[in-house]
Formats: C-alpha cells, sequence, structure tokens
C-alpha cells in the first residue's frame, strides 16, 4: 500500500464517520446497466455497471485511456456530439432512462452539470459566465433574482469574495484555480442533481487543487458528484465510491476505504501501488 | 561573353570550392583537437565566401553596365550626326532625339527593328556597342573570378580545428533571409513613391484641396489649343462616393451569406458535407473577376432593370446595385473560408461547455463561439472590404463612367479603379491632368486600403493573443 495514500485516508477521517452515515441513508442516484461504448470500430467501454449513488462523491480512477472519462460523459450524453461514437446500454437518473427518445438532452445536461479538465470560461464577465445557464433556461425572471443567484452559485464555489469587485472583468482574466472555481459556480447556477467533473484539479498548482477539493466536499452536502481523476490521493481524499477502470473494463467497485486498503482484484492492487499505470 | 556562362562557371568553382573546403577540413581533423564544426560546414564556409561576392558584383556591374557602355558609344560618334536626314551639331540634339538614336543603336546592335532607315551613322554605334559589351562582360568575369580566388584563398587558410564555420554559416544565412524579407519592403516603398511622384505631378496642376473635396468629376480637358473643351473639374468626392456604395451594397450581400456559410460548414455540417460543399465554395474565388464582369454586365444588370420596370422604378442599365451584388457574390468564398477557419479555431472546450450546461447548438454558437471569434471575423470582413474597394474588373463592366453624386442604389455610378483605368488607359498624354489624376486616385485609395489592412491586421492579432 502506498504510502501517501494511507496518509490520506488518514488525514480525512470525516471520510469514515460520513460513510457510516451514507450507508444508513445510501440511495442510488445513477444506475447504469452493461453500457458499452464503440467509437467507430474501437469498442472503448465494455459492459460497465455501476450504481452512482446520491449526496456522495463517487470517484473514476484508472489509467489513460481506460474509458473512465468517456463512461463520464455518457452520464450527461456528452458523447451525443462526437458523430462516430455509440452508446449501448441502460443508463438512468432517478429511475428514468436517459436515452429514451422522450429525454430532451437539453433539460437532462441541465440536471447533469458538468465540469472540465481545462477552465474553459466563457470569453464574456465572471457575471455573464455564470448568468449564461439561467438565461438561457429562463431560470430567472428579473435582473435582481438573476444577481441573487449568480451570488448564490459564486458563493457555493467559494469564488464570491475574490471576485465581488470586479463581476464584470473578463471570466479568462481570473488564476487557473479561480477559472475553475467559475466554472463549477456555472454549473451550479443552473440548479444540477449530479456533477460531472472530468480530471477538475489537472492543469491547476497544489494549493488552487485543494481549495477544489475541499470545494467538492462541501458540495457533497447538496449534490450527486461524479469525478475523474489520475491522483490516487485525490480519490482517497474526496470520495466515498471509488470504481477501478482497465482498459475499457469496470474492474472493481466500492468503498473508497476498502479499495485502497483491500482491493480485491489483482489490477487495481497493482495500480494504486504505482506498479502501472 | 554569354551571362549563363559566366554563372554556371561561378556555380562549378563554387562546388568545387566547397569539396577543396570540406577535404581541408577532415585533414585538419586528424590532429589531436576535434574539429568545431562538421567538415561540411567548412566547405559551405568557402563556398559561399566564393559565391557571394562574385555575385554581387555580377548584379552591381550589369544595373551599371548599358548606361556606361551607352554613354562611351555617344561619346565616339562623330560631332556631327545625321538625324531625319539633315546633320546636326552631336550636343545640341533634343533629349528625345537622342534617346531614339540611342535606341536604334542599341535595337540595331541586338538585331532588333530599328524605327527609321539604318544609317550609316546608326551601323557604326552598333558596332562599337557590340564591341564595347563584350569587352565590359569580359572584365566583369576577370573580376569576378579574381573576387572568387580571393574568396577561396583567404577562407580556405582559415580552416583550423579551431575556426567557428558552422557559426559564421549561421550568420550568412541570417543575412540572406533578411535580404529576402527587405526586397518585399523595398518594392511596396517603391511603389508608394512612384504613386507619390506622379500624384505630385498631378497636384502641382490642380490643388489638393480641389481635389480632395471637390464635388464634381470630369476629367475631360482640352487637348489642343483649338479643341473646344472643358477645363476640366477633379473633384474625387464623386467617384470616391461611388466605390463607397458598391463596396456598402458587396458587403450587405457578402457578410450574411458569407458568415452563414461559415457558421454552417463550421458547426452544422457533417465531415462528408464540408468537404464537398467548402471546396465548391472556394471555386468561387478562382472564378476571374472579367467572367464575373461580363455575367454582372449582360446578365444582372438587365434583370434589375427590367424588375425595377416592372414596380416602376427607373433603374439604369448600369447600376450600383448590379455591380455591388455580383462583386458581393464574388467575395462570400473570402468572408465564408476566412470566418470557416477562425470559427473552428475557437477552443472545443467552449463548446463543450455550453453543451455541458444544457445549450441548444444555437445558443453555443450565437452567445459563445460567434464572441469568440467575433475580431477574427472583423478582420476577415475587413479584408473583404478591402477586396471590394480595389476590385476593378467588374466596376469596370458594369458599373458605368458617369460620377454622379448619388447614394441611389439604381442609378450609374462610377468608381475610383474605374477611373484609373480609363484616364491612363488608350494613348494617354502623360502631362495632362487628366492621366495624372489616376495616380493621385491610386494613392488615396492605397492609404485606404492600407490603413484597412492594417486595421484588421491588428484585431487579428488581438484574438491570436487570447487563445495561447
Amino acid at each position: 500500500m502506498d504510502e501517501n495514500i494511507a496518509e490520506a485516508i488518514v488525514a480525512a477521517p470525516e471520510a469514515d464517520a460520513s460513510d457510516a452515515v451514507d450507508a444508513e441513508t445510501f440511495r442510488v442516484k445513477m444506475t447504469t446497466r452493461n453500457v458499452n461504448v464503440h467509437y467507430a470500430e474501437k469498442h472503448a467501454l465494455r459492459d460497465v455497471t455501476l450504481d452512482i449513488g446520491e449526496r456522495e462523491v463517487t470517484a473514476l480512477i484508472g489509467p489513460s485511456g481506460c474509458g473512465k472519462s468517456t463512461y463520464l460523459r455518457c452520464l450527461n450524453r456528452m458523447n451525443d456530439t462526437i458523430d462516430i461514437c455509440r452508446v449501448t446500454g441502460r443508463l438512468e437518473l432517478d429511475g428514468q432512462d436517459i436515452y429514451d427518445d422522450s429525454v430532451d438532452v437539453v433539460q437532462l445536461r441541465a440536471s447533469i452539470g458538468m465540469v472540465f479538465q481545462k477552465p474553459n470560461p466563457f470569453p464574456k464577465s465572471i457575471f455573464d459566465n455564470v448568468a449564461y445557464g439561467p438565461r438561457i433556461h429562463g431560470l430567472v425572471s428579473d435582473r435582481a433574482d438573476l444577481d441573487q443567484l449568480v451570488e448564490q452559485s459564486l458563493r457555493k464555489a467559494g469564488l464570491f469574495d475574490e471576485v465581488k469587485d470586479r463581476l464584470g472583468d473578463p471570466g479568462t482574466s481570473l488564476s487557473g484555480g479561480q477559472q475553475q472555481r467559475l466554472c463549477i459556480a456555472r454549473a451550479i447556477a443552473v440548479g444540477p442533481e449530479v456533477i460531472l467533473m472530468d480530471e477538475p484539479c489537472s492543469s491547476l498548482d497544489p494549493i488552487a487543487t485543494a481549495r477544489i477539493e475541499e470545494l467538492i466536499d462541501e458540495l457533497r452536502q447538496n449534490y450527486t458528484i461524479v469525478i475523474v481523476t489520475h491522483s490516487m490521493q485525490q480519490a482517497a481524499r474526496v470520495s466515498q465510491k471509488t470504481a477501478f477502470f482497465h482498459l475499457g473494463d469496470l474492474i472493481e467497485q466500492g468503498e473508497t476505504p476498502q479499495i485502497f486498503t483491500n482491493p480485491r482484484d489483482e489490477k487495481t492492487q497493482g495500480y494504486i501501488t504505482g506498479r502501472f499505470g | 561573353m554569354n551571362y549563363g556562362a559566366i554563372l554556371a562557371t561561378l556555380l562549378v568553382l563554387t562546388v568545387i570550392g566547397f569539396y577543396l573546403g570540406r577535404g581541408r577540413a577532415r585533414a585538419a581533423a586528424g590532429a589531436p583537437t576535434r574539429l568545431h564544426s562538421l567538415p561540411g560546414y567548412y566547405g559551405a564556409h568557402v563556398a559561399i565566401w566564393m559565391a557571394l561576392p562574385a555575385f554581387a558584383l555580377f548584379l552591381f556591374w550589369i544595373s551599371f553596365q548599358s548606361a556606361i557602355v551607352e554613354g562611351m558609344v555617344w561619346n565616339g560618334l562623330p560631332d556631327r550626326v545625321a538625324v531625319l536626314g539633315e546633320a546636326k551639331p552631336k550636343n545640341a540634339l533634343p533629349a528625345a532625339q537622342k534617346q531614339l538614336l540611342i535606341n536604334n543603336i542599341r535595337n540595331y546592335a541586338s538585331g532588333d527593328i530599328v524605327s527609321g532607315e539604318i544609317t550609316d551613322l546608326v551601323k557604326q554605334g552598333a558596332a562599337a556597342y557590340r564591341r564595347l559589351e563584350v569587352l565590359s562582360s569580359w572584365i566583369m568575369a576577370a573580376a569576378m573570378a579574381l573576387l572568387a580566388a580571393i574568396g577561396l584563398l583567404v577562407t580556405y587558410r582559415s580552416i583550423s580545428p579551431a575556426m567557428r564555420a558552422r557559426n559564421r554559416v549561421e550568420r550568412v544565412l541570417l543575412l540572406l533571409l533578411m535580404v529576402a524579407s527587405t526586397i518585399a519592403i523595398l518594392t511596396t516603398v517603391g511603389i508608394v513613391l512612384s504613386l507619390l511622384f506622379e500624384a505630385l505631378a498631378f497636384f502641382t496642376k490642380v490643388s489638393p484641396v480641389d481635389f480632395l473635396f471637390g464635388l464634381e468629376w470630369s476629367p475631360q480637358t482640352a487637348i489642343r489649343a483649338d479643341q473646344v473643351g472643358a477645363s476640366g473639374a477633379f473633384g474625387a468626392i464623386p467617384v470616391f462616393t461611388g466605390t463607397l456604395l458598391i463596396t456598402v451594397i458587396a458587403m450587405i450581400v457578402a457578410v450574411p451569406v458569407g458568415l452563414f456559410a461559415a457558421i454552417y460548414l463550421s458547426e452544422y455540417a457533417s465531415r462528408r458535407v464540408r468537404a464537398t460543399v467548402k471546396p465548391v465554395l472556394e471555386v468561387l474565388a478562382g472564378i476571374p473577376t472579367v467572367v464575373y464582369g461580363f455575367f454582372a454586365a449582360l446578365t444582372v444588370a438587365p434583370l434589375i432593370r427590367d424588375a425595377g420596370a416592372a414596380i416602376g422604378l427607373t433603374v439604369a442599365s448600369e447600376s450600383a446595385l448590379a455591380a455591388g451584388l455580383i462583386m458581393g457574390i464574388m467575395i462570400i468564398p473570402f468572408v465564408s473560408s476566412l470566418s470557416d477557419d477562425i470559427i473552428i479555431a475557437v477552443p472545443q472546450a467552449l463548446r463543450d461547455g455550453s453543451y455541458g450546461l444544457g445549450a441548444t447548438r444555437s445558443e453555443t454558437v450565437r452567445q459563445v463561439v460567434l464572441p469568440a471569434a467575433l475580431p477574427g471575423i472583423v478582420g476577415a470582413v475587413l479584408l473583404g472590404v478591402s477586396r471590394a474597394i480595389g476590385e476593378t474588373m467588374i466596376v469596370v463592366m458594369a458599373a458605368g463612367l458617369s460620377a454622379r453624386l448619388t447614394v441611389n442604389p439604381f442609378d450609374a455610378v462610377t468608381t475610383v479603379t474605374v477611373q484609373i483605368v480609363t484616364n491612363l488607359t488608350g494613348d494617354p498624354e502623360f502631362d495632362s491632368p487628366k492621366t495624372l489624376s489616376a495616380f493621385a486616385l491610386g494613392l488615396v485609395l492605397l492609404l485606404v486600403t492600407l490603413c484597412l489592412n492594417v486595421i484588421a491586421l491588428r484585431v487579428v492579432q488581438k484574438y491570436r493573443e487570447k487563445y495561447d
């Protein structure tokens, strides 16, 4: 067992406590059954069956090209924007099949928000970045409500105090970590139930990373979070459940402490101890 | 001696120099110290110093040779020369006649057609001319050989393991690159200067204030004293208004159509459709403008006139509308192709971010992609405007010649480029204000398009900084 990971788990004692609570109130938010993804001829994801628990953080780990990002993008149908991508299997949100013809993909993405690997603020002001979603979905009727919603979202993302005097500045003028929190605020503003994060800290320095990790832990109170990460310490620190992917297969899933201290599968063991990956 | 042969000889000598230098460097490498550079660099160093000075001398020589030889031939002619059948003192000859005589001598010497009768004088001059020319080329060849030899000797002797041939070759390459870029700049300066001097000649005849702010353009002037004719009016405003009117019409056509085509191709079209439609659209850019011109003049203009007549409008058969419409169609591919490239360059992450928030495609295009691409699109449109302002053939054929101060698109107007063409073509006198006015118009046009290009480049540059 990697010592850093052991430390990370020891350093996060509340993880154990909350796991105990979660075990009692555990409720499945999203279920996926036998998900297969093909990119043209390439079989990128094979028979993935996984439950995502409500108001907890599920970490997807695995070496590059293992399919974890592909899986994440299935959850809000972002793969629809790629011509050659084909998704089969059953994916449900609160028992509703999200690939059903009757589902409006635009509405679906409003309730399943996404934060990307590289911070991608729009070429607009900080305010307009956050107001973008509420405006296109008509969530607020007047300016005062919009102001309030933007402030709330920025507060939840822990950014408001840093930017409250310059909401008119371009979003790109912020630092990398601030930009990523702006993107989180932007996703929150639409009022999603699930937030998908695709390696949200991979382009950030350690301090900004720590800030985002704290934020993820806070957001867990209100949102279901699925996070793809390359850092096993990060997975150990922020998540309650962990799923390990390898070469398009879901190898192992379970409680985070169990995956990191007592993995059942040899490959998981090999990956988390750094033998490959 | 043939110039081709001289250059070929120099090339062969240079190649030999290269091998000599490389060979000596290899031999020197046997010493305990290692060579500073690869042997090829020593060879190249020798070759460069053999070829470059000799070649520079060659260029210098041939650009001054004819003037010097002509001067010597002229001095060698007898004091009294027979021109148009009568003998005149050589030095009292008018400049034009002197030039004619020299041209005849030169043409006879090279076997070209001579104007007028071939006199003994011409034959005598031509013989001298040919003799001097041969002599000159021999002297030049000898001087070049000398320079090459000096270059070879100095660089060959300098070869030693410690010599930094690699760095020296690098420096010469830098120099060559700088010369290449200077040529482009000097050409531009030359164009501006040639326009400037002719335009200044024009402004001695017509005051700049009258030209820039005058409201009447009628460049016909009396050519002979006994001719009945106006003194000419050179107020450029109607001409520039015409250019402006046609440009505006063209851009009203080209900007929306080109932009929408670009949005469709970059955001909506499947890869297959894009692969077919984009090249087809770009074929429009390959149609010669003269073809657009007669399409505008023979098909579109009558169509517009008849359509106007049907709804009770008076439309000139050479209307600004027809020319502008066709010019707009010509510019569509410029706007669409450039905008398409710019829209494609907007990072996919921005689109993903917008889709991830539940935005539709058109919302994403309108609110995220276009604002991100806007500076680049503005640049594309400004380049299109430059094309429209400078476009000549379509308006020559379709817009007409009457310089009317109007903004009515159904009237016939004329443009700056049309006036330049009509005032310079044919059999013009190069000291009448009519002809010279073309240069003044050209100068102003150049300045306007230059400003537009500078603005366009600045805008595009600003956009580049954003996504690095």
